[in-house]
Order: C-alpha cells, then sequence, then structure tokens
C-alpha cells in the first residue's frame, strides 16, 4: 500500500535549490525524480522498532548559512579537540550545511586523490558521481527516507582514490552542528579504486543543546577489487533531531573494509549499517559502540550480505544503556545461495545500567548456501555484580568501579578508530555519557 | 599494631545460615592459617569478612582497630587496609591490569596525592620481576585469558602494591603447581612484618610448608573448632581431621548439619 505524504519541500522548491546550486541539469532531474519518488515510496522498516510516530519530514528549515573558517584557530574548543590541527594534512570541516574549510596535501593532490565537499564534486566531477551516486550502494528507490535523502540533499563529501594509490595518512571530515535550525542531509561517497587504500574517520558534534532538525544521512563506500577502505565514525548529534544514518559498502573481488563506528548521537536514531560482499574473498570488518542515555530511542541495524565467494564478515556491537534508553541491536549475517566457504560471524552485547533501561540484541543468521561458516553470540545483560566486587574489593568506589567495566567493554570498538584524536574524543564523550 | 577481631559471626547466602558464630582476633605481624574439609564455611568467611555481595551477616560483629567493617561498603574496607586474593578472580575485558592496579593505588591515596606514573611503572617493573612474571603481564587485560596459576600471582602482584594491612588469601594454592606455590609464598613472606597480618585459609598443609603460620584454626560446621600452633597443621597432614571430629563429637563436619 501506498500513502502519499505531504513532504516539507515541492518539487518546484527542490528545482530552483539545485538550479540556485549551479548543479548540472542530470542531478536536477535526479532530485526532481526523488522527491517525486519520496512522496509514494513506504517508510523503511527497522526490524523491532516502531518508528510510525516519528518525525522524518517535517523541519524549519532545508539549508542554513554559515561562516566559513579562515583558520582552525576559529573552531570552538569542543571541535578543536577532535582534531590534530598541527599533524593532520588532509581535513575538511562542513558547518551545518556550509563547506567551511578545506586543507587537501600535496600528496593528495599530486597522486589524483579527489577530496572535496559534495556539491562542487557534483558539478566539477560529474562523471563519477554520477557513476555512483545512488546508484551502487544505496538506491534512490529503497525507502521514502532515501528518496527524500537524494531530492533534499545539502552536504557531505565526496572522495575518490584512483588505482594503486594508497594513503598512508588519514582524511579526516568534521561535521558541526551549531545551529538549532539546520538538518543534515549529508551525502558521504567513497570510491576507492583498484588495489588503493584509505583511511577515512569523519565526527558529527553537535555544540547547541538541542536541534529542531532532521539529520538524513546516507554515506556510500564502494570498494574495487582489491582495494582496502578503513572507515572510522564519531556521531554525536544533539537531541531534538530525528536520525537516519544509513552507512553501505560496497565491496568488489578482495576488497577489504573496516568500520569502526561510535554511535554516540543523544537523538532517536535509526542507523543502519549494511555492508554488501559482492565479490570473491572480501571482507568486511565491523565494530560498533554506542550508549543511550535519557529516553532515547534507537535501532541499529548492522548487516553484512555475502555474495562473493570465500567472503568474511564480522560484526561485534557492544551497547551500553542507561536512564530509560531503549535500543534493538539488530545483527544479520546473510549468505546468499552461491556464497560458498563464506565466514559470517557476530557477536553483541548489550550492558543494561539502570532499571528502565533497555536493550536487546537480535541476532539473525540467513544462509543459503550449504558450505558455509557461521557463528554468533549475544548477551544482554546487566554489570557484574561479582566484578564490581572484585574491582571495589581494592579500593576502587563503585562509581569508578563501573565507570572501569564500561570503558572496559567498550574498548574493543573505541581503539579501532583509526585517528587518536578521534579516539580520545569518542573516550571523552563516553565518559561524559556514563557519568 | 592494628587488630582484626570477629566475633560471633553468623552469615547466610540465601537464607542458609552458614556461619555460625565464628570468633577470631588477627594482629598485625601475624600470620593466621583456617583449615578445614571442603564445605565448612571458610571461603564464606574470607567472603563476609570483604563484604561480598551475596553474603548477609545476620549476627555478629567485625571490627578492625575499633572501627565497625559491617558498616563500610566494600571499597571502605578495602581504603581500612583488607584486602581479599580471591579463589576466582573476576576477568574484566578492556581495562589493564597496570590501569587497574594503579586505579586502586590511587584510590587509597586520594586525589592530590596520586602516585606518580614513573614511580608506579618502577615498582610495578620491580614486584613483577620478584615474582617472576611476564612484563606483558601489566598490559594484559585484567585476569582475562590468565591461567589460573597466573590470575594467583595477579593477586599477589596487587596485594604487594597496594600493601593492605590485612590480607585474606582464599585457597591462594589452589590449582598452583610447586613453582608456582613458591612463588607466591615468597611474595607473602616478603609482606610480614610489623604492619601486616594475614590469615590465610586453605585445605592443604602445603602451601603452610612455605608460609609458616603462628596461629592455626580448624573450621567445622561454620564455625573455629579448635585452634593451635603450627604442629596443629603438621598433625591434620599427618592424621587427617577424623580425630578432630572424634574429640568433639562431629559426624558430619560441614555446615549442612546442624551441630
Amino acid at each position: 500500500m501506498t500513502v502519499e505524504t505531504k513532504l516539507a519541500l515541492s518539487v518546484d522548491e527542490v528545482r530552483s535549490f539545485s538550479q540556485l546550486n549551479n548543479e548540472p541539469t542530470w542531478f536536477t532531474d535526479f532530485r526532481v525524480s526523488a522527491i517525486e519518488k519520496a512522496t509514494e515510496l513506504p517508510m523503511p522498516t527497522p526490524d523491532k522498532t516502531n518508528i510510525t510516530n516519528w518525525n522524518f519530514l517535517e523541519f524549519p528549515k532545508h539549508t542554513v548559512e554559515s561562516a566559513t573558517f579562515n583558520s582552525l584557530d576559529e573552531l570552538s574548543a569542543e571541535v578543536k579537540e577532535v582534531i590534530d590541527i598541527e599533524g593532520q594534512e588532509n581535513l575538511y570541516i562542513q558547518r551545518n550545511n556550509t563547506p567551511a574549510f578545506l586543507k587537501v596535501s600535496e600528496e593528495l593532490k599530486t597522486q589524483g586523490v579527489i577530496f572535496t565537499d559534495i556539491q562542487t564534486a557534483i558539478r566539477e566531477h560529474s562523471d563519477l558521481v554520477k557513476q555512483y551516486f545512488m546508484t551502487t550502494a544505496v538506491k534512490v528507490d529503497e525507502h521514502k527516507l532515501a528518496a527524500y535523502h537524494a531530492a533534499l540533499v545539502n552536504g557531505g563529501v565526496f572522495i575518490y582514490v584512483p588505482k594503486n594509490v594508497v594513503l598512508e595518512k588519514p582524511l579526516q571530515v568534521v561535521f558541526i552542528n551549531d545551529n538549532e535550525e539546520a538538518s543534515l542531509f549529508n551525502h558521504v561517497l567513497l570510491v576507492a579504486d583498484k588495489n588503493s587504500s584509505v583511511t577515512y574517520v569523519e565526527t558529527y558534534v553537535s555544540t547547541v543543546s538541542e536541534s529542531k532538525g532532521q539529520a538524513n544521512i546516507i554515506e556510500e563506500v564502494i570498494a574495487l577489487d582489491n582495494a582496502q577502505v578503513n572507515f572510522g565514525a564519531v556521531d554525536v548529534l544533539a537531541k531534538g533531531f530525528t536520525t537516519y544514518v544509513n552507512r553501505r559498502g560496497h565491496l568488489l573481488r578482495d576488497a577489504r573494509i573496516d568500520w569502526a563506528l561510535g554511535l554516540m548521537n543523544d537523538s532517536d536514531t535509526v542507523s543502519e549499517s549494511i555492508t554488501h560482499l559482492v565479490g570473491d574473498n572480501s571482507n568486511a570488518n565491523t565494530k560498533t559502540v554506542v550508549v543511550g542515555r535519557g529516553e532515547q530511542k534507537q535501532n541499529f541495524t548492522t548487516e553484512i550480505r555475502h555474495w562473493g565467494k570465500n567472503s568474511e564478515g564480522f560484526i561485534l556491537k557492544h551497547g551500553v544503556m542507561r536512564e530509560s534508553a531503549q535500543s534493538i541491536f539488530n545483527g544479520i549475517g546473510k549468505i546468499e545461495h552461491g556464497a560458498s566457504r563464506s565466514n559470517a560471524v557476530q557477536e553483541s552485547r548489550v550492558l543494561m545500567l539502570s532499571e528502565n533501561a533497555r536493550g536487546d540484541a537480535n541476532p539473525i543468521l540467513l544462509i543459503d548456501e550449504d558450505d558455509v561458516m557461521a557463528g554468533h553470540a549475544a548477551s544482554a545483560g546487566r554489570v557484574d555484580p561479582i566484578q564490581l566486587f572484585y574491582l571495589m574489593s581494592r579500593g576502587i568506589s563503585k562509581a569508578d568501579a563501573e565507570r572501569l567495566i564500561i570503558h572496559g567493554f567498550l574498548a574493543p570498538v573505541v581503539q579501532s578508530i583509526p585517528i587518536k584524536s578521534v579516539q580520545e574524543q569518542l573516550t571523552k564523550v563516553i565518559e561524559g555519557k556514563v557519568r | 599494631m592494628s587488630t582484626l577481631v570477629i566475633k560471633d559471626l553468623h552469615v547466610s547466602i540465601e537464607d542458609k545460615e552458614i556461619l555460625k558464630g565464628v570468633n577470631l582476633t588477627i594482629n598485625t605481624n601475624e600470620v593466621h592459617a583456617i583449615m578445614g574439609p571442603n564445605g565448612t564455611g571458610k571461603s564464606t568467611l574470607a567472603s563476609a569478612i570483604m563484604g561480598h555481595p551475596k553474603y548477609e551477616v545476620t549476627q555478629g560483629t567485625i571490627e578492625l582497630d575499633g572501627e565497625n567493617v559491617l558498616e563500610m561498603e566494600v571499597d571502605e574496607r578495602a581504603q581500612a587496609g583488607l584486602f581479599l586474593a580471591m579463589q576466582y578472580p573476576s576477568e574484566i575485558s578492556g581495562v589493564t591490569n597496570a590501569d587497574f592496579i594503579r586505579s586502586a593505588i590511587n584510590a587509597r591515596r586520594g586525589e592530590g596525592n596520586e602516585i606518580s606514573l614513573m614511580k608506579f611503572i618502577r615498582e610495578l617493573d620491580k614486584t613483577m620481576d620478584f615474582l617472576e612474571m611476564d612484563q606483558d603481564m601489566a598490559q594484559r587485560y585484567l585476569n582475562e585469558g590468565f591461567s589460573g596459576g597466573e590470575k594467583k600471582r595477579n593477586e599477589i602482584l596487587q596485594l604487594m602494591m597496594i600493601q593492605p594491612k590485612f590480607a585474606i588469601l582464599d585457597e591462594i594454592d589452589s590449582g598452583l603447581d610447586i613453582d608456582a606455590l613458591k612463588v607466591v609464598a615468597k611474595g607473602i613472606n616478603q609482606m610480614r612484618g610489623e604492619g601486616f597480618g594475614c590469615l590465610a585459609i586453605t585445605h592443604y598443609q602445603r602451601l603452610l610448608n612455605y608460609i609458616t603460620p603462628d596461629h592455626v584454626h580448624v573450621m567445622m560446621q561454620g564455625r573455629v573448632v579448635k585452634s593451635g600452633g603450627p604442629e596443629l597443621a603438621q598433625r591434620l597432614e599427618a592424621e587427617g581431621y577424623d580425630w578432630i571430629k572424634k574429640e568433639l563429637g562431629i559426624e558430619d563436619e560441614t555446615v549442612e548439619q546442624e551441630a
């Protein structure tokens, strides 16, 4: 059944937004067709969370204008913490919807790497963007939110790493949200061409305490044959957003992706991270940490889908729920027919710190092939009183003992975030949330 | 000198009474051994002194230099100078051994008086050498994947780093081979002195070949039924427990039976 929905922007408004940004005609048409689809397509249906009453569509403003940064000195202290100001050679900062700072090393330029905001990419790298933008990993017509996103994209980054280019130093992106009326329709498109290698780390940081906007974020990583992508993300969006984050990997032969995701939003959030292991011998490793607090409702779906033979997928999710936070952790390993000798392994652990907190781990293995390996482990429980007793018996207070256990519980993921400063910021965010 | 006094201690677990009136006084500069067959309440005594959440004290007192231990939280008991080397130490993932021990030391020293990192590392290295532990165990997660022997050594490492007034050793010797036992005993003997008292719980005399106790107590049916000097342990080793049971008219020594 399709239900026509009233959307925040009309077809004409979408068209004029595109023209205002000097977008090529194909992209204007793409947006227009997407907004038409968005009216009719159904909402996504995250397993075990009812989002019927969530507001994913309305917002005060589609785009807000923000000042750019002439130098990193102008950044707020909170943002500075995330960045190694001296050492970070490749850095893009977006402020609400405005590309606000870009630094690209000579090394990157000479190697032909493209690292730029999405609007510039749509204009200047039209061929590449057209080839991959919501064509391969995420499709426009998957559901209403995907189409809505495609129509309203107002930020994001494009990265292209050419064949055989191996980048030793990470690319860093910081999405700052310091305007409570801002909505983030960010699109990250990362294409790693054959035999290339790249480390990408992004941080979403709200410095407003409460937002009135939407965060509808789609990120696509396409790893061609034998490419390696190391992808780190820390999301710290403010309460008030309705957040939909979709991170999707599409891997060809021998490609590998390592995801390390710190999902620390204070907003109600639907987050899905799905990797398609399309090519033989491709390999995905997804590590996620979550801390929920307050009245937050969240749904985290992590899926690895095996199409290629001999493909390997690992999912590790650790979540901490406190106060009245509620979360569903869906972990899905799906092995398609023909993906022989594949291996799907997942582990979900949820720690609940209060009577009213809820976290449900929901592991699913769907296997359509005989010659495979698969395994899952899941648990949801409270802090072990015997562990607490052990730590306290050495003189450590109950609060500190709990904190040690929580940090320890989240450590395996925190430590896989590729940039030290982002790792430290994540530790700090966790510290602030569990105090 | 410090004194730990246990009077008429009754302890239950899930409404079942395990300790039925234990009396014991330990001073610093003394080593007491508690022996007894399985199921007589020895480990319950150790856990109850430290405040294990599963054990409920229903009657009696524990005082450390006149302070009421039973009113203290577990961490306060540790801060007051008690230490329990556990029979089954917990494994804590993601927390390194070194970080944990430093947190424990600093918790006792208090804010503003933290041990310097250099000094801590020096002390830790020295103590690990003394206990013949691999240096990499400092950076491993607390007890995670440690063998039984490594866990016990790690308990003694913590003991030596934290320097409590009283250590309660709950079957520190169980599951140890002779070499590991010697190392563990070496650590405890190093601690002996004016400022340190020890209550070693064991059901093997073997440990006492390396740690000579000043006092030996035998527990049966949730009470201390006999006390003596080191010679008592030797007699138990030679003759077993039957002679005590006969002497006291006990048929079943475990707490399952009413006396």
